[in-house]
């Protein structure tokens, strides 16, 4: 199985270093504008949310993109856009339920994470392990042990 | 330029125009940015003798051509202004989002000057600049400021605002950005009330550029490494926050207790790390690009105190705690949360009402005065006296001049714990003989982050150094204060220097800047800056003799604790410290030592 971003959302500490790492990766320059992932903050509930990709099995973008432009590497478990195909049209950018491909006014073309090719700069900088590239066999039931964890407790409580 | 965005933007107030100027690179060069870079354009244009609440003073935002980077912690934003408090140079720093969005929007710093006839906000979108009305905005906390304003510019803004304690010219107001970051000493924000600013609000999607990127890039790993690697600011700082420096320094002696009576707080715990993180922290959080994340997010549910946001830090929990003889957790952080919506800085909050308390127990002030029992350990009383203060209501109005002129007011300056007008942090100085020099000669008055000599004397980082010997301690001051002055000028969080140093920091600015500064060229621009506000100050009025410490500090030896016996012998390191700063015996810098450094 091919690796993945896998986020843990309670480990980030909202300090953005994925956003610059992404962007002067990309772009040669610091500027969260351009980065291909964005963490949302909400500063009252103490939430914090690196988004990105999410690499769908089957990808809302390359169904929606006429020029054919989007296919999947499953070496890599990536969506990729061919930027010589690319017509800047923004179906993909309506297609994708979450804001994680976009066309790049200076360019035309339309971006969106590949995982660097399999070395992510974002997870390089993420300092808290709060992105991670590793296969996401077990994470589902690494969640459901920590809720668990959590439930516990109040099963004990309830059986008192 | 790169690092430097090159602009500055120059705001009329009282003009109500703008104008986007050009960065002199030499300057940026000489003075790096941030702190030095703001200081020299303020020292070249203004008096230093003009009143700082008058239009004649100007105030500036500025960054350094780190902020905006993945250089670690590289968040930062000054205000440099004159002081309303100490009436000497004013240089406070925040982190956050804010400084780097300016950035992003293509300036180094803004430079504020005049006054508006009417409250006014700045917001700025790249090259689109507008000075807007701020009349609905006035009387409103940061946070309720912080959201008017998203909702009439863009979701993504960032914002640095003041609250009620700013419009009302509180002394100690400070400038808070992104609901719990502050630029928090000496003032600031009385300047931003005084010029009827009520809030800065930027936003920015232009492209930053270092001028060699994959240099740069290693060079931050390199840093995250040693980040990662120290058990400060991997495991201490982001798991119990600043405050887990509260059991240390008490456990040293040096916790000062009771406005400076004595150094021992035998419930300090209660206020401590630890304590926060096990009773009232939802989790840690950081400032831009830090990997450090020192920053307790919290939420009181007491009732009587209720509330939630950043903080205490260990600063914060002491000042309204320990100081005023306070170990309600609950209390202490509800008081902070006031502070940081009201807009004005915990610090010389705390060590003034503690003065005030000192007085009120000694007879000097009374009920029918104060309307308050300010009684040592009186919780509700410090809650009570945070939000008359920040809003200038009954003895508050008072508290609000700083306790230099309260204790004046009530004919006991004695009881003033501070240096030049500016109250003291969470050490006390007779059990660091460094800091307590450190206090004596720091440019904006009392400061624990102008040269954190509790760093060797106490933790042991880079070294243990006995913090009662006063040898050599005026040469580890000055290395401290110079590069203390780099620091915060790259724009870089100075928690960095806990686990990284001058190598690691020049190794940042030469590929970002491309500039091919020596180490030893770096370090010369920390002591020209350092120079540079001395001159500030000496041209504002200061001299030789205000480089002191309260009567109590220097005679009242520490009756407990693990600094029992100690006074600060400042008679053996100041002189020193003239000579080896190359400064005169009365501490103005000779014509050879401001020839050496460039400076007029």
């Amino acid at each position: 199985m091919s690796k993945a971003l896998v986020y843990d959302y309670t480990k980030c500490t909202a300090c953005r270093a994925c956003e610059l790492a992404c962007s002067i990766r990309y772009h040669g320059e610091f500027n969260p504008a351009k980065s291909r992932i964005h963490t949302m903050i909400f500063p009252e509930e103490a939430v914090y949310i690196p988004l990105t990709c999410t690499q769908c099995d089957d990808a809302w973008c390359a169904k929606a993109c006429p020029a054919g432009a989007i296919s999947h590497n499953s070496d890599l478990g990536v969506w990729w856009v061919d930027i010589q195909k690319c017509v800047g049209c923004h179906m993909c950018e309506l297609a994708c339920p979450f804001g994680d491909i976009a066309v790049n006014p200076a360019t035309g073309k339309a971006e969106k994470c590949d995982l660097c090719g399999g070395e992510p700069e974002c997870v390089l900088f993420c300092v808290p392990k709060a992105i991670q590239y590793k296969e996401p066999e077990g994470a589902p039931l690494d969640k459901k042990r920590a809720v668990s964890a959590k439930l516990k407790g109040s099963h004990k409580e309830v059986r008192l | 330029m790169a690092g430097w965005t090159g602009k500055i933007l120059r705001i009329n107030l009282t003009k109500h125009s703008w104008a986007v100027e050009d960065l002199n690179p030499d300057l940026a060069r000489e003075f790096i940015g941030g702190r030095g870079l703001g200081t020299k354009i303020l020292y070249d244009e203004i008096d230093p003798k003009v009143d700082a609440l008058s239009p004649k003073n100007k105030l500036i935002l500025a960054t350094g051509p780190l902020t905006g980077t993945f250089a670690s912690a590289a968040g930062r934003y000054m205000a440099i202004t004159k002081s309303p408090l100490t009436g000497a140079i004013a240089c406070s720093n925040s982190g956050g989002y804010f400084g780097p969005e300016l950035k992003f929007a293509g300036y180094d710093l803004i430079l504020f000057e005049g006054k508006a006839e009417k409250p006014v906000y700045l917001w700025v979108y790249n090259d689109r600049v507008e000075i807007r009305p701020a009349d609905h905005l006035w009387g409103k906390t940061t946070h309720e400021t912080e959201d008017l304003i998203r909702a009439e510019t863009d979701p993504e803004v960032k914002i640095a605002s003041i609250g009620p304690a700013g419009e009302k010219l509180v002394r100690f107001a400070c400038i808070v950005n992104d609901k719990g970051r502050a630029a928090g000493r000496s003032g600031v924000g009385a300047v931003m009330g005084f010029k009827n600013l009520k809030a800065v609000a930027v936003r920015g999607t232009l492209g930053l550029k270092v001028a060699r990127g994959e240099e740069f890039r290693k060079a931050s790993l390199m840093a995250l490494e040693k980040i990662k690697a120290s058990p400060v600011t991997s495991v201490g700082l982001p798991t119990y926050g600043t405050a887990l420096l509260v059991n240390i320094i008490n456990a040293a002696g040096l916790f000062p207790t009771r406005n400076f009576q004595t150094g021992v707080f035998p419930t300090a715990d209660k206020t401590g790390g630890e304590s926060i993180r096990a009773n009232i922290e939802i989790r840690n959080k950081a400032c831009f690009a830090c990997p450090i994340a020192c920053a307790p997010v919290t939420e009181i549910k007491n009732p009587k105190f209720k509330g939630s946001g950043e903080g205490p830090e260990y600063e914060t929990t002491w000042s309204l705690g320990a100081c005023c003889g306070i170990d309600n957790l609950d209390a202490i952080t509800k008081s902070h949360y006031i502070c940081n919506e009201l807009g004005m800085d915990p610090i010389t909050l705390g060590v003034t009402i503690a003065a005030a308390m000192e007085m009120y127990e000694k007879g000097y002030l009374s009920f029918k005065e104060t309307g308050l029992a300010l009684n040592f350990g009186n919780a509700e009383a410090l809650v009570e006296i945070t939000e008359k203060t920040g809003r200038r209501e009954g003895f508050g109005d008072a508290v609000a001049e700083g306790s230099l002129r309260l204790t004046e007011k009530y004919g006991h300056p004695e009881l003033f714990m501070g240096v030049k007008g500016q109250e003291f942090p969470a050490y006390d100085g007779r059990g660091a003989q460094g800091m307590g020099l450190q206090y004596a000669t720091s440019n904006r008055g009392a400061c624990h982050v102008r040269g954190y000599m509790i760093s060797p004397e106490i933790l042991g980082t880079p070294v243990k150094l006995d913090p009662f010997a006063t040898k050599e301690k005026a040469s580890w001051d000055i290395g401290f204060q110079n590069l203390t002055a780099v620091v915060d000028s790259t724009g870089i969080c100075l928690f960095n220097t806990f686990a990284i140093g001058a190598d690691e920091i020049h190794a940042f600015l030469v590929p970002a800047t491309g500039i091919e500064y020596t180490k030893e060229e770096m370090l010369k621009a920390g002591e020209r800056i350092w120079n540079l506000e001395r001159m500030f100050n000496l041209k504002a009025g200061l001299t030789g003799m205000d480089d002191t410490l309260p009567k109590r500090i220097l005679e009242e030896p520490l009756p407990e604790g693990g600094s029992k016996g100690q006074v600060v012998r400042l008679s053996e390191m100041l002189p020193e410290y003239y000579q080896l700063r190359g400064w005169d015996e009365h501490g103005v810098p000779t014509k050879e030592k401001l020839k050496e450094l460039g400076l007029p």
